[in-house]
């Protein structure tokens, strides 16, 4: 095994974890001012993927496409806030998840039914394709690496956002007390409207920018959506940087569970069995991670208790 | 009598009815639905016992169905090739019974489910739903890269599994030992719920500090309720892997949970027969539907939306009126 293969792996690991902080935030976000569980997240996403693979085919420009992935997430979320949504902020958990669930079958069908079962694809452009080379040598693609720094500057800006604008006052004293802050005379329903939208965004801007590695299909967004539940249970539900911390947590673990467990069988056991058993635990590792962190903190590392 | 009481009768009478017309008519895609009707409804039963009377929304009942159906599948498959399932510390052979398999079934899914629980009971609310629904994922994924019984591609088991005194590869053979089942799983949480366990935890859902305030301690009976509930779910699970003679990871995927929880739902949440109403709604649904639109699921979407925002008692509650069973 050698050191730059590890250093790719780590690289690798940091990449879906910064992505999977995208889709996080998103959901924290809800759940931490509006109290609500969003199943549907993960459809916001395929949206996101979807518009920018038909976009992009429309145009040719890759830029193009993100920003219609933004768009189209964006309205789509609010959409359903001001249609379904915001009639279950009331409701028990039960029920957020059942029509969230209900959400996820008419968005699933219908992108199906729009863009056909066959997956699409979404190019990566010229001048982001090809490999760079990092200090000490090490080849990594320049996507890759393009995408762990976007995934950084939202991470950044959103707690920019959330710690210095009047927008982030806002949501953070939602987060805290909501009848107060209606009754000081913010609009309440356009608040969290503006915050679903904006996590629908971040989570479509994910599914864009992984539709272009990956395919783009029906269903891509539900394993991203419960790495996302793993995520904030770990974070902690309703902390940003709980979201953040978990996610890199999560991506590490998943990517370097899946390279180094194999080879640790190895020492031990012919390579077979080993390749065996290293893939079935690593497909475990993030959740039995998730069980050790709920063992000690059942709230999470940062949340609240 | 009261109006539920009429309603959960009639909905018996209606699967042997329309399973008997079906058998005389020779229709055995009919009985095949029915049968599939029986054992969702045992899944629902299994689920409802945490959900309804416990208030504890699993999102993760799959990996208890799942692990029914590899229960079977695992012991069907050893069988069926003559290998032994481990021959240390003491010789473990497959089986082709059903009591057996479906015994082992329920003693892995309580297991599984006492584990999960235990963990999983240390938070509530929102975290409590993630979590299971996180660690049903986890079999899923553990059941797509464990490649001895199938890995991905599943495990087809040739021949149904044997009942003794019955031909189970008859479809109406099999309906009536599925439906038998059934009624004696709706005996025993009748019975449960009745019993000072069930308005234990009842009363724990409602409000545990009470219940904590008289010397119960609702983690415990939160748990035991969870384990019965995985344990019945598992059951379910082994019949309904027999029904298909295949076995494939699908079993432990979540929308797996989530229908589980639509047959509970759209039946009536902490109705005792709502899982056999939202059951039979579902197959029925899918059989109507599926034969009008190939996207029948966009209609089961908006029908659920109804129900959740519109409809809260369920198929019977909109019935039998709004008094809920449980309360």
């Amino acid at each position: 095994m050698s050191i730059v293969l590890l250093v790719e792996q780590v690289l690798n690991g940091l990449q879906f974890g910064v992505m999977l902080f995208l889709m996080a935030a998103g959901l924290t976000l809800i759940f931490g001012v509006m109290g609500l569980i969003n199943l549907a997240h993960g459809s916001l996403y395929m949206v996101g993927a979807f518009a920018a693979a038909a976009t992009a085919a429309a145009t040719g420009s890759f830029l193009l496409a993100l920003v219609a992935s933004l768009v189209a997430a964006a309205a789509a979320g609010a959409l359903v806030e001001l249609t379904v949504i915001r009639r279950l902020y009331d409701r028990d958990h039960l029920d957020q998840v059942l029509a969230t669930f209900a959400l996820i079958l008419i968005f699933s069908e219908g992108t199906r039914w729009v863009f056909g079962s066959f997956p699409l694809f979404l190019e990566v452009p010229d001048y982001l394709s090809g490999s760079v080379t990092l200090p000490g040598g090490i080849e990594y693609p320049l996507y890759r690496l393009t995408m762990i720094l976007i995934g950084l500057a939202v991470a950044a800006g959103l707690f920019a956002l959330i710690a210095h604008t009047r927008i982030g006052i806002r949501i953070r004293a939602g987060e805290s007390d909501r009848e107060m802050i209606g009754a000081l005379g913010v609009n309440i329903a356009r608040l969290y409207t503006l915050i679903f939208a904006l996590g629908a965004a971040l989570a479509g801007f994910a599914g864009a920018l992984i539709g272009a590695i990956q395919s783009v299909q029906v269903g891509m967004g539900e394993p991203v959506l419960i790495l996302a539940f793993v995520v904030i249970v770990i974070g902690g539900i309703g902390s940003i940087k709980g979201a953040l911390v978990g996610a890199i947590l999560v991506g590490l673990t998943d990517t370097l569970g899946g390279f180094l467990l194999p080879r640790l069988f190895t020492l031990f056991m012919d390579a077979s069995s080993a390749m065996t058993m290293g893939s079935a635990l690593a497909a475990m590792s993030i959740y039995l991670l998730m069980a050790g962190v709920l063992l000690f903190r059942p709230t999470g590392l940062f949340g609240g208790p | 009598m009261r109006a539920e009481t009429i309603l959960n009768a009639a909905l018996l009478a209606m699967l042997v009815a329309v399973a008997l017309w079906a058998w005389t008519a020779d229709e055995p895609f009919i009985i095949t639905l029915v049968t599939k009707v029986a054992i969702f409804a045992i899944a629902g039963i299994g689920l409802n016992l945490a959900l309804g009377l416990g208030g504890l929304v699993s999102l993760g009942h799959a990996a208890f169905f799942g692990i029914g159906g590899y229960a079977m599948g695992i012991l069907a498959s050893h069988a069926q090739s003559y290998t032994p399932l481990m021959e240390w510390p003491l010789l473990v052979e497959g089986t082709k019974s059903m009591p057996v398999i479906w015994l082992v079934a329920i003693l892995a899914g309580a297991l599984t489910a006492l584990v999960i629980g235990a963990l999983s009971l240390r938070t509530t609310g929102v975290y409590f739903i993630m979590i299971t629904l996180a660690f049903g994922q986890m079999f899923y994924y553990f059941a797509i890269s464990w490649p001895a019984y199938g890995g991905e591609d599943g495990l087809p088991i040739y021949v149904r599994n044997g009942f003794p005194g019955l031909n189970t590869l008859d479809p109406i053979q099999y309906f009536a030992l599925c439906f038998a089942v059934m009624c004696a799983v709706l005996l025993l949480v009748a019975r449960i719920a009745a019993s000072p366990f069930g308005l234990a935890l009842s009363g724990a859902r409602q409000n545990p500090q009470r219940v904590q305030a008289v010397g119960l301690v609702p983690y415990r009976l939160f748990l035991v309720a969870f384990t019965i509930s995985g344990a019945i779910t598992a059951l379910s699970g082994a019949l309904y892997a027999d029904l298909n003679r295949f076995v494939s990871p699908t079993m432990f995927s979540w929308q797996t949970s989530g229908e589980i929880m639509i047959f509970v739902i759209l039946g009536g949440v902490g109705r005792l027969f709502g899982p056999v109403a939202g059951a039979a709604l579902f197959i029925a649904l899918e059989h109507v539907l599926g034969g009008l639109s190939e996207f029948w699921h966009i209609y089961l979407g908006a029908l659920l939306l109804v129900v959740v925002l519109f409809a809260r008692g369920g198929l019977i509650g909109l019935v039998a009126g709004r008094e809920v069973a449980h309360d």
